[in-house]
């Protein structure tokens, strides 16, 4: 089991190291395009070689790779041309906020998405199961700028209930947050239903189901006890890797309604060529991902006793 | 033990005229029709059938559990005087697992993997004698002794994956009869174990019931372990009862034409191949919707008369006797079958002549690399390790001779068949095959003479064909591959012999795998098999998966082929049965080792390894008129990653000598001409071992 | 092999008879009729366009607005250019079933032989393709999209290229496993003890008998590319402006939905409707294949 940890936590810091790598050959590879995203197109040729030459460019990429790592493990990371300031500067603050947005999409559908995906599948093929089904497939289908543009002619300009930009002009507004959360909210929850519905489905059809029922146990526990146990194990790989897609979310929502959150910012930094930013955020997502991987995978093995104890 | 309540003359269970019918899209499936029975206290009753033939929905239906698609539609089941129809869900809660109790086929499945054992057992006396925990477990674990568990406490807090396959059943066994039922229904409780396991777990039944006074509905498909456990018996087919009467009257007197058959395709001790050869019932079981008019049975009967049998469904009759219960039989005929004339037995066929040696296979090894990632094999570095699959074998094979390769799961059978067929190449030793070494040679190396020399023969008919190519075109493939043919039409025509080969239609080579059946299936295989005129073929289980009668029809086949062939047969199987009757030559072995080989003869009579000699003992045989000495093997098999250091059977023998057993590996000693024998007991006192099998009376000429 | 081209090929044969079983699944029957109204759509698009798309008509008509000069009926109205909406729904199916399929079949492709390179063969090959798999799936697919196309810039070749790229490892994944499970058939293991080659065991006896989780895999995949070919458009890295892109729409008509909603509203059921045909049909083709 240690080494099992051991060994995910070193594959962590392989992935991590590969795609930086990646990312920096991609970004940096050649030190003139460098030079003309930091300095701007009307940068004079000699203007360029000056940076260049003072920040390094001119090593070998190898060794400013190392550099250019060391310098991001110890938080060093660069300075936003755009902004003009440090990237950890706004790249905090807009990690903040988006771990707000994250934190109560989360919360809203964990339990609704559980709870339904159990229901359904506890009972395939009743009313109950067809309905989540379909409002699943539905709300699968319809991507987070669609579902934002119905659920604001609906609830922004149609009835008028809500704020239409989330930009938090005037300190935080919990109403500004509930229309990104709802598109958040929608999008993820037919997935994490169905595969729910889907293990739960599966679990009530095994035979150690039948042999709860025909020990004459209540239904009630048989569901309890013996089917949740087994059925909830996929789900919680699923939840944490949604972690991922929100990452991918949030960037649609925040651009959508204007909400100053890591999503909007790396969009900004690509539209913008904000090289460092980009960069930063990038290593971000990716290090929120792969952690959240290895949480799943770790938590995996300890929910399921027949890999705990092998 | 029964609750005093009980009426003891009153029956347990009365099931009359029941009807089952699942309901699927395509229609009505009615898989249980008008089945009456009914079971006294401690009676054990015994339902035996072929798969499909509604076994299982006669058991699932007493305990009211058909799923959403299953229903009663006629019928009563009545469990102690009390409808249970009528029954409201609490009141069917109360019944389940606490008077009526059920064990089932797959042990592994049927308990909750995230559960501990303890958990799962407590609450049966929690619920049902609202037991408090403490008590609970306390009868938790006198339960688990009573089913001979080692070591309870460990078990108690063990999860199922952690103890063997055999343990678990006794587990399951044992969360049955805490309810302290009046009715154990008991669905192949023995079919997925081994048979040295199975005999324990068969023999810790009847021992439990007697004591418990608990009445049983023992299903299962194998009519010898019927006999080692029940008073009575229901054969049924096609989702009826066909004859039923208490087990002396059934195998003595047998009045249905599917019982005569039934009886007529199981391998005995006294059946030959060549002077009694097995025959099989023509045909298969028809599909619930596709049953014909009148007598079920009636398009495989070789007594059916078109006016009597081919209008009405057939009524049970009595059969008039003087003595037991009653013997009930569902035929129209019955009174013009005359049992003791009617069992079908094959006609006399000529020995095989037995060739030069074809296979020489000469001390192989095959290890196995592991990868152990825990802890402990980290810290002390062997975190590779060897599964020693094949330890030492020798033994050969000449033409035209069937040698059988005999032994319990993980043995190391079907690694044998998997060097020889250069899926995987040997660790050690020498293969020679036609006077060439291919030990290590895979088969992508080998030539196509080679390859078309050797071939074989897959044990599951569902797995042996790709399920995306019809029958002719894989035929084809491999007539071509092998380079017998080449020209289109050519290979056509033969794929056409093979398939009339075979006995199969010759419609079927435009057909896909899913449109045949099991047994159809497994011929197709054998043609494939045969398509390069092989010298020898390898045949793994071919025979196991099906059911008995269809297996009787495909081991004769593959016999005619042979003779025809003059084809060197490697049979490798667990059914000792199967290979007494099909055998000339045996090779038994136990955990990667061979322990005894010789002739069909020597093996199967004294002097016999202590191993062959338990084996002998634990297979059922389907006959009263045999009389075997038990010997129950204590344990499960030792894990092959981990087996003893002596003699691979030393931690399971009930002959076992002491230290030298567990520390030395024993050395053949031969016995006359080639019979070997692997023991560290002198030849003469193996020599005065009794014999297993001795038969009563004399068997029926 | 002639006996194998002779035979209809597989897959193909299979992908009919399960729509002609599909007609048994309702939900299969919706997918499919979304999917096949919005292929015509796509086919016919020069027939079925009232207008060009890229026509300036009259600027911030409403839906059902008469234009005088052609002297016909803007159903749907028009963007804030005066460009006809419902001419550029149409031209954008054609956009997105164009790139969509391309994408996911160069996605398969790739996905599909390194799957079952992994899954067959085992050993490093295994190894060093799931690994490689496992760290490109780690990236937040979207992010991975911005950085690919904001460096090398948006154009069609290149989100075929991104999509490729993200989709092929989880492709991969799947294809492993199926092959993984189906190489321990029987069926397999005789091709081996008869010497086929491991080209031709991967590509008749696996392959083909891995189809039907695939099938129902690709219809999902399908849909979700057309979701990121939407977002990205939308998102203004799709395809170059001028170009009727369904996505794109909606991110030129974004600051004025609050007028004129059906700017947003019309591209955004278009693409809905589309992907949730792919998702109907997914489920249906899994209800079927579930059923015998
Ligand atoms: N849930 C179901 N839906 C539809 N048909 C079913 C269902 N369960 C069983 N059947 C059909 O009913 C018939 C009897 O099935 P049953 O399982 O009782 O047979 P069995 O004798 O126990 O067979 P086996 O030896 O294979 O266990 C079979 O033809 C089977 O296909
Ligand atoms: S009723 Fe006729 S067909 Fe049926 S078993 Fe009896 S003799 Fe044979
Ligand atoms: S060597 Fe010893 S343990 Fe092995 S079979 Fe003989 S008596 Fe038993
Ligand atoms: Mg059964």
């Amino acid at each position: 089991m240690l080494i099992f940890i051991a060994k995910r936590f070193s594959f962590m810091v392989i992935t991590m190291a590969a795609v930086s790598i990646l990312l920096f050959v991609v970004l940096e590879f050649s030190p003139g395009s460098v030079a003309t995203k930091v300095l701007g197109q009307f940068a004079t040729d000699e203007q360029k070689n000056i940076w260049l030459e003072q920040h390094g460019y001119f090593d070998p990429l190898w060794q400013r790779y190392f550099v250019w790592a060391g310098n991001f493990l110890t938080g060093e990371l660069g300075e936003s041309h755009r902004f003009k300031v440090p990237v950890g500067e706004i790249l905090w603050p807009r990690l903040w906020n988006t771990a707000v947005l994250g934190f109560w999409t989360f919360a809203f559908l964990i339990p609704f998405s559980l709870v339904l995906g159990v229901l359904a599948g506890m009972r395939e093929g009743s009313k109950l199961d067809r309905t989540i089904s379909i409002i699943s497939v539905l709300t699968t289908s319809i991507p987070e700028f669609a579902s934002a543009v119905f659920l604001s002619a609906l609830f922004v300009f149609g009835l008028n209930w809500l704020p239409g930009t989330s930009g938090m002009i005037s300190g935080f507004d919990f109403k500004q947050l509930i229309m990104p959360v709802l598109v958040l909210f929608l999008y993820d929850f037919g997935y994490v239903a169905r595969m729910t519905r889907a293990s739960m489905a599966e679990v009530m059809t095994t035979p150690y189901i039948r042999t709860a029922v025909l020990k004459g146990l209540p239904y009630r526990q048989v569901i309890m006890k013996h089917a949740l146990r087994n059925a909830l194990i996929a789900p919680f790989t699923v939840i944490m890797l949604q972690l991922n897609w929100l990452l991918s979310g949030v960037i649609v929502v925040e651009f959508f309604f204007a909400y100053k959150g890591f999503g909007a910012l790396l969009l900004e930094a690509s539209l913008n060529q904000d090289i460092f930013v980009i960069e930063a955020c990038a290593m971000v997502a990716v290090f929120v991902a792969v952690a959240t991987q290895t949480i799943a995978d770790i938590g995996y093995t300890f929910l399921n006793p027949r890999i705990r104890f092998s | 033990m029964n609750d005093p309540k009980d009426n003891h003359t009153a029956p347990v269970l009365e099931i009359e005229n029941l009807c089952v019918s699942y309901f699927a899209r395509s229609g009505e499936i009615p898989a249980v029709i008008d089945f009456s029975l009914s079971l006294a206290p401690g009676e054990s009753v015994g339902l035996v059938g072929e798969s499909g033939c509604g076994k299982s929905t006669v058991a699932m239906a007493i305990m009211r559990y058909l799923g959403n698609n299953g229903d009663i539609v006629d019928g009563s089941v009545r469990f102690q005087g009390r409808d249970m129809a009528a029954l409201s869900e609490a009141e069917l809660r109360g019944l389940r697992g606490s008077k009526i109790a059920m064990v089932y086929q797959e042990p592994m499945a049927a308990l909750n993997p995230s559960l501990t054992i303890g958990d799962q057992l407590t609450e049966v006396p929690i619920t049902h004698a609202s037991a408090n925990p403490t008590e609970a477990r306390d009868k938790a674990l006198n339960m688990l002794r009573d089913v001979n568990l080692p070591d309870p406490e460990r078990v108690m807090d063990a999860y199922p994956h952690q103890i063997s396959g055999g343990q678990q059943q006794r587990v399951v066994i044992a969360m049955a009869l805490l309810g302290e039922p009046a009715l154990l229904l008991l669905d192949e409780p023995t079919t997925a174990l081994d048979v040295t396991v199975e005999a324990g777990i068969v023999e810790l039944i009847a021992e439990l019931s007697r004591k418990y006074g608990t009445a049983l509905l023992y299903i299962s498909h194998n009519l010898g372990l019927m006999l080692e456990v029940c008073d009575r018996i229901g054969v049924m087919y096609s989702g009826e009862i066909v004859e039923s009467g208490d087990m002396d009257t059934i195998f003595s007197q047998p009045r249905h034409p599917y019982t005569l058959g039934l009886l007529g395709c199981i391998p005995l001790p006294h059946s030959d191949k060549n002077a009694r050869p097995l025959t099989a019932i023509p045909g298969q079981l028809p599909l619930p919707h596709e049953r014909p008019d009148g007598c079920n049975f009636g398009p495989r009967c070789g007594s059916f008369a078109a006016g009597k049998c081919g209008v009405d469904a057939i009524p049970l009759a009595v059969v008039p006797q003087e003595a037991g219960s009653p013997h009930h039989v569902r035929c129209a005929r019955w009174n013009e079958i005359d049992p003791a004339t009617s069992l079908p037995a094959g006609d006399y066929r000529p020995p095989n002549e037995v060739g030069d040696t074809v296979l020489e296979v000469d001390g192989l090894q095959k290890y196995y690399t592991v990868r152990d990632s825990s802890l402990r094999a980290f810290v002390t570095g062997k975190t590779v390790r060897y599964v020693k699959a094949n330890e030492d074998l020798t033994f050969n094979a000449r033409e035209g001779e069937t040698v059988a390769i005999v032994g319990e799961s993980g043995c190391g059978k079907s690694t044998i068949a998997r060097v020889l067929m250069g899926l995987e190449t040997a660790t050690g030793g020498e293969v020679r095959f036609q006077d060439a070494s291919i030990g290590d040679v895979t088969a992508q190396e080998r030539s196509p003479d080679q390859l078309g020399a050797l071939q074989m023969v897959f044990q599951n008919p569902n797995d042996t064909l790709n399920p995306s190519l019809s029958i002719g075109a894989q035929i084809g493939r491999v007539i071509r591959k092998f380079g017998v043919e080449r020209d289109a039409d050519r290979v056509r025509e033969r794929m056409l012999k093979l398939l009339d080969m075979v006995k199969l239609p010759l419609e079927f080579a435009s057909r896909r795998p899913r449109q045949l059946s099991g047994g159809q299936k497994q011929r197709v295989a054998i043609a494939r098999a045969f398509a390069g005129n092989p010298a020898a073929v390898v045949a793994d289980e071919p025979i196991s998966a099906l059911d008995v009668s269809v297996a009787a029809a495909v081991s004769e086949l593959i016999m005619d082929i042979q003779r025809d062939n003059k084809t060197t047969l490697i049979f490798i199987s667990h059914d000792l049965g199967a290979v007494r009757y099909l055998a000339d030559r045996v090779v038994v072995m136990y955990l990667g080792r061979i322990m005894e080989q010789g002739t069909t003869d020597e093996v199967f009579s004294p002097p016999y390894h202590p191993y062959t000699e338990a084996l002998l003992s634990a297979v059922p045989i389907a006959d009263p008129t045999v009389e075997k000495r038990r010997i129950v093997l204590e344990g499960d098999l030792p894990s092959v990653l981990n087996p003893p250091k002596g003699c691979p059977f030393s931690t399971r023998c009930p002959r076992r000598l002491g230290d030298i057993c567990d520390n030395e590996l024993p050395a053949f000693r031969i016995h006359g001409d080639g019979h070997a024998i692997a023991c560290h007991i002198p030849m003469d006192e193996l020599e005065a071992v009794a014999p297993v099998i001795a038969v009563k009376e004399h068997a029926a000429e | 092999m002639t006996d194998i081209s002779k035979a209809p090929t597989p897959s193909a044969l299979s992908a009919l008879r399960s729509i002609a079983i599909l007609r048994e699944s309702w939900i299969g029957m919706i997918g499919t009729g979304l999917i096949l109204f919005w292929v015509f759509v796509a086919l016919f698009a020069p027939l079925l366009a009232p207008h060009d798309p890229l026509a300036i008509l009259q600027p911030f008509a409403k839906p059902g607005t008469f234009h005088v000069k052609s002297g016909t009926t803007l159903w749907l109205g028009t963007d804030n250019l005066g460009r006809d909406i419902l001419s550029r729904v149409i031209w954008g199916a054609r956009t997105v079933l164009i790139y969509a399929p391309l994408a996911t079949v160069c996605a398969y492709a790739v996905g599909i032989i390194m799957g079952l390179a992994a899954g067959y063969h085992r050993g490093w090959w295994d190894t060093v393709l799931s690994r490689i798999g496992d760290i490109i799936l780690s990236f937040p697919v979207l992010v991975l999209y911005i950085i690919v196309i904001a460096t090398f810039g948006a154009s069609g070749f290149n989100i075929v290229i991104a999509i490729t790229f993200a989709s092929a490892p989880g492709i991969m994944r799947i294809v492993r496993g199926l092959a993984l499970d189906l190489r321990n058939r029987d069926y397999v293991a005789a091709s081996q003890t008869r010497g086929e080659t491991s080209f031709y065991i991967m590509v008749v006896e696996i392959l083909p008998n891995a189809r039907g989780p695939l099938i129902v895999d690709a219809c999902v995949r399908l849909g979700y590319v057309i979701i990121t070919i939407g977002v990205l458009g939308f998102l203004g890295l799709g395809l170059p402006p001028p170009k009727p892109d369904w996505g794109g729409m909606v991110n030129e008509a974004r600051g004025m939905a609050m007028i004129f909603p059906h700017m947003t509203i019309i591209p955004c059921v278009a693409i809905s409707s589309l992907v949730l045909g792919f998702n109907l049909l997914a489920d249906g083709l899994r209800e079927v294949s579930l059923r015998d």
